[in-house]
């Protein structure tokens, strides 16, 4: 049984087809590459999966049955969690204030409960050292680098275990020795059983981590195919269209 | 050689995660209110050689108490704010919580009552100020610009245009409650200092407070990590209408009367207390001791221009000019920043 099944999921922005009956699945400790061109439909399908918004027609199974994501917290609480393309964060707060918002670590005294500031520092500083990243938890997000608010949104999907980690363009933005060490982490999401679902432009990426690549043209599913069954030619020919399918 | 490097990677990993920018010091040394508080200490040493009266008892007793009513709603106005919002109608609000203690405290209801009828006003035009704003996504300026006129004019509607000055039986513990003192303080300044302490609380270790900071930084990223945006802005709306109808409430003890011109433009020095205590109008910045301190400043200008023999028509220029200064200095902080 598989971990995510879509089955003919459509999106209609009114006239304008997004999406238009995409079939896919992804089973435990699976990486899917999600390719495309700009307009492809990739972030759209993405955001239907975290729960941003509903598809217009067609099903999201998780583990077999049916589940419907009215906002993003039904997705997260069925265990799948995203990166978003523009990270998403709060520019005023720390970076321990952004991997713990909406999910912050609290003390009790009494009646009252607070928020642990130390435990949120501590905790956000072990999984920016598991990340390799000289992010410091105590830091402005707007005092930082693109690689440190990569981070900062990396560690976020961190906090849960999530069966599914959704990341738009992850290593869009950031240096070479943190793309590799991006990379990195999707080989341990792998390795402890999550799936990864990797939308990217860049190809040795895909190339690098996923064990499938999936392909959208205009809204539609052209390819899915096992990495080791195709090449970065042939998918370049799938999203530019030289190649009709696969 | 991999061995020493791993080490010393562990040791840097280590001090990055418990380094920090700056100590607790240097952090307030770098805030608005700060140096608005450096800005008073300053004039206040200047007065005490221009006029023998302003270092007395008696003079601060009245600064203290004059500038505790409008700190008490730059309180609730710093929240709102801090969400990148306004609220214009906080003085219309005043004058209509005073008239409804007013008329339910003169028809023979206890001051219990009255405070409950007081807080209940203001909470019901909070919630129709937060409601249209976060649900219908109307812009506050707009929504409060028109509960501004629309509460006023309640208060001048149920008052029928009349001043009210019996509050019933329980007028005395009512006009002590505003009026007097505890140990010396002001009653109203009383309140006003634990409200800041409750504040300073809320923003800095409590979940709400660190929502509604994270929504003035960016609602969109708030909303997707899962937190109730709508819920928090009427609450925050709510809020600030309550700490005006609090004040409203002193402010009438205090008065021993009220008309329906209770709060008259006070929104707008509200405001400007705000501001000038630290809050930036573009959202995401809060500072509990701002609100206090911005409205201490504006009443500092007001008492040293009175003692200074200086026409009083010259206040609200000072007020003004101080108002932009302290913005310009926020924008001039922050370009050496970034």
């Amino acid at each position: 049984m598989s971990l995510l099944e879509l089955k003919g999921v459509t999106k209609s922005f009114g006239a304008i087809h997004a999406l238009q009956g995409i079939d896919m699945t992804i089973s435990e400790g699976e990486a899917v590459g999600l390719m495309g061109d700009n307009g492809a439909g990739k972030s759209t399908l993405m955001r239907i999966i975290a729960g941003n918004f509903l598809p217009t027609a067609g099903k999201i199974m998780i583990n077999g049955s049916e589940v419907h994501f009215n906002k993003p917290v039904d997705a997260r609480n069925n265990g799948i969690e995203i990166v978003y393309q523009d990270l998403a964060l709060c520019n005023n707060l720390t970076a321990a204030a952004n991997v713990f918002l909406g999910r912050e670590i609290r003390k009790k005294f009494g009646p009252i409960s607070y928020l642990d500031h130390k435990a949120m520092f501590e905790k956000a500083g072990e999984l920016f050292r598991e990340l390799k990243s000289e992010t410091r938890p105590r830091d402005l997000v707007k005092q930082m680098s693109g690689g440190q608010r990569q981070a900062v949104a990396i560690a976020r999907t961190r906090l849960s275990d999530p069966k599914l980690v959704l990341m738009d363009e992850p290593t869009a933005a950031i240096s070479v020795r943190q793309v590799a060490e991006v990379l990195n982490l999707i080989h341990r999401l792998k390795d402890s059983g999550h799936a990864v679902i990797l939308v990217s432009h860049r190809m040795p990426d895909v190339f690098e981590v996923c064990d499938r690549v999936a392909v959208l043209r205009r809204g539609a599913k052209v390819a899915d195919k096992q990495i080791n069954a195709t090449s970065p030619e042939e998918v370049t020919g799938l999203i530019t269209g030289a190649i009709e399918n696969a | 050689m991999t061995d020493t490097t791993q080490k010393s990677h562990a040791e840097i990993d280590e001090s990055i995660t418990s380094r920090q920018e700056m100590s607790g010091l240097q952090a307030a040394l770098k805030t608005q209110p700060f140096w608005v508080f450096v800005a008073i200490i300053a004039i206040g040493v200047v007065m005490s050689f221009v006029s023998d009266v302003f270092l007395t008892e008696r003079n601060f007793f009245n600064i203290t108490r004059n500038f505790a009513f409008f700190g008490i709603m730059a309180l609730g106005m710093s929240a709102v704010i801090c969400t990148a919002g306004i609220d214009l109608s906080v003085g219309s609000l005043m004058g209509l919580a005073g008239i409804v203690t007013g008329l339910v405290m003169q028809a023979g209801y206890g001051i219990g009552f009255g405070f409950i009828a007081c807080m209940g006003a203001a909470a019901i035009v909070g919630l129709v100020n937060g409601v249209l704003i976060a649900y219908l996504r109307m812009a506050p300026f707009v929504v409060t610009l028109g509960m501004l006129a629309m509460s006023r004019s309640i208060a001048m509607v149920i008052s029928n245009n009349k001043m009210i000055y019996d509050f019933g039986p329980d007028q005395d513990l009512f006009e002590w409650i505003g009026g007097e003192s505890v140990f010396g303080v002001p009653n109203p300044v009383w309140v006003l200092m634990i409200l800041t302490v409750v504040f300073w609380w809320v923003w800095r270790y409590s979940t709400w407070g660190r929502w509604v900071i994270a929504i003035g930084g960016n609602a969109d990223a708030a909303k997707l990590a899962g937190i109730p945006v709508e819920r928090v802005i009427v609450s925050v709306y709510v809020l600030c209408s309550c700490c005006a109808g609090l004040a409203a409430f002193l402010l009438v003890g205090w008065f021993g009367s009220v008309t329906n011109a209770l709060g008259l433009t006070y929104e707008l020095n509200v405001i400007a207390a705000t501001v000038i205590g630290g809050a930036n109008l573009m959202g995401g910045v809060v500072y509990a001791f701002g609100a206090p301190i911005g409205a201490a400043l504006m009443e500092l200008i007001r008492n040293s221009l009175l003692l200074a023999g200086i026409d009083a028509l010259w206040q609200q220029f000072f007020v003004g000019l101080f108002l932009i200064l302290a913005v310009l200095l926020e924008q001039i902080r922050n370009r050496g920043r970034s």
